[in-house]
């Protein structure tokens, strides 16, 4: 496959029942494009942690995946507080999410971490006060 | 296991995916925190959980986890239901605790986890 395909979809952090949405379609349609199932897996579950992280942290944001020949990239921005300490924000169990979280069964402080475990490239750009892009990479 | 002995084992109430119950499930995994089954997770089919709101059907997606037990007596809403059917997901309600549940089918032969892929 030659051509770039690519899923734009705005993630609404008012309803945190609908987050996950479009890492759901976006699963679909790559089992509808035929990739392997641990690809799938891997692109699906990054996503779908940093949509519930924009959700919970960012009240929202865009998600945009592109789907090249040997790479699959998801960008996610947000125009939320922003991440003051990243090297923190990446250790397991560290989370600023408040109890009403945790009751919904995240911020457990697995996010960042999980999204860095099952992709091959992630970067996290913040500025505080102005918000956050992750870009991540899936190798085909 | 068959998810129809996994149903019979709990004496569970079948919510959605009758199709689905002669499927086989090899392992599970037990937890209310939908981030740790996201982190830990590999291949078990099986999520027994208290929680009850949309994102554990979306997380049991995710991860390709094909059976969902809510213990404890919780009621999923009937849209948390049909998200299970758009998912292929077989959701069933018990009124065991999750330990009991987990330590009767872990007894029963479930495991941890297992080498194969769930069907």
């Amino acid at each position: 496959m030659s051509d770039i395909l690519k899923f734009h979809f705005d993630v609404d952090g008012s309803d945190f029942s609908s987050a996950g949405e479009a890492s759901v379609l976006v699963k679909k349609k790559l089992r509808q494009l035929g990739y392997p199932a641990d690809i799938i897996r891997k692109v699906s579950i990054a996503m779908y942690e940093g949509e519930i992280n924009m959700v919970i942290h960012a009240g929202g944001g865009s998600a945009d995946v592109e789907v090249h020949e040997k790479e699959i990239v998801i960008i996610l921005t947000d125009e939320g507080p922003g991440i003051p300490d990243i090297s923190l924000a990446m250790q397991e169990g560290y989370s600023t999410a408040r109890d009403n979280i945790r009751v919904l069964g995240f911020g457990a402080g697995m996010g960042l971490p999980n999204m860095k475990k099952y992709t091959d490239y992630m970067d996290v750009k913040s500025e505080v006060g102005k918000g956050t892009t992750v870009t991540m990479k899936v190798f085909l | 296991m068959k998810i129809r002995e996994i149903q019979d084992i709990l004496g569970a109430e079948l919510l959605c995916g009758e199709e689905y119950l002669d499927n086989d499930v090899f392992s599970a995994c037990c937890s209310d925190m939908m981030s740790d089954v996201l982190a830990y997770v590999k291949d078990q089919g099986l999520l027994i959980t208290g929680l009850v709101n949309p994102q554990v059907i979306r997380t049991a997606n995710m991860m390709d986890m094909v059976c969902v037990v809510f213990v404890r007596s919780k009621v999923p809403s009937d849209e948390i239901i049909e998200l299970a059917k758009e998912s292929g997901i077989t959701v069933m309600r018990s009124n065991l605790r999750a330990f009991e549940a987990s330590g009767l089918l872990y007894c029963a032969g479930l495991s941890k986890d297992h080498g194969d892929k769930n069907v």
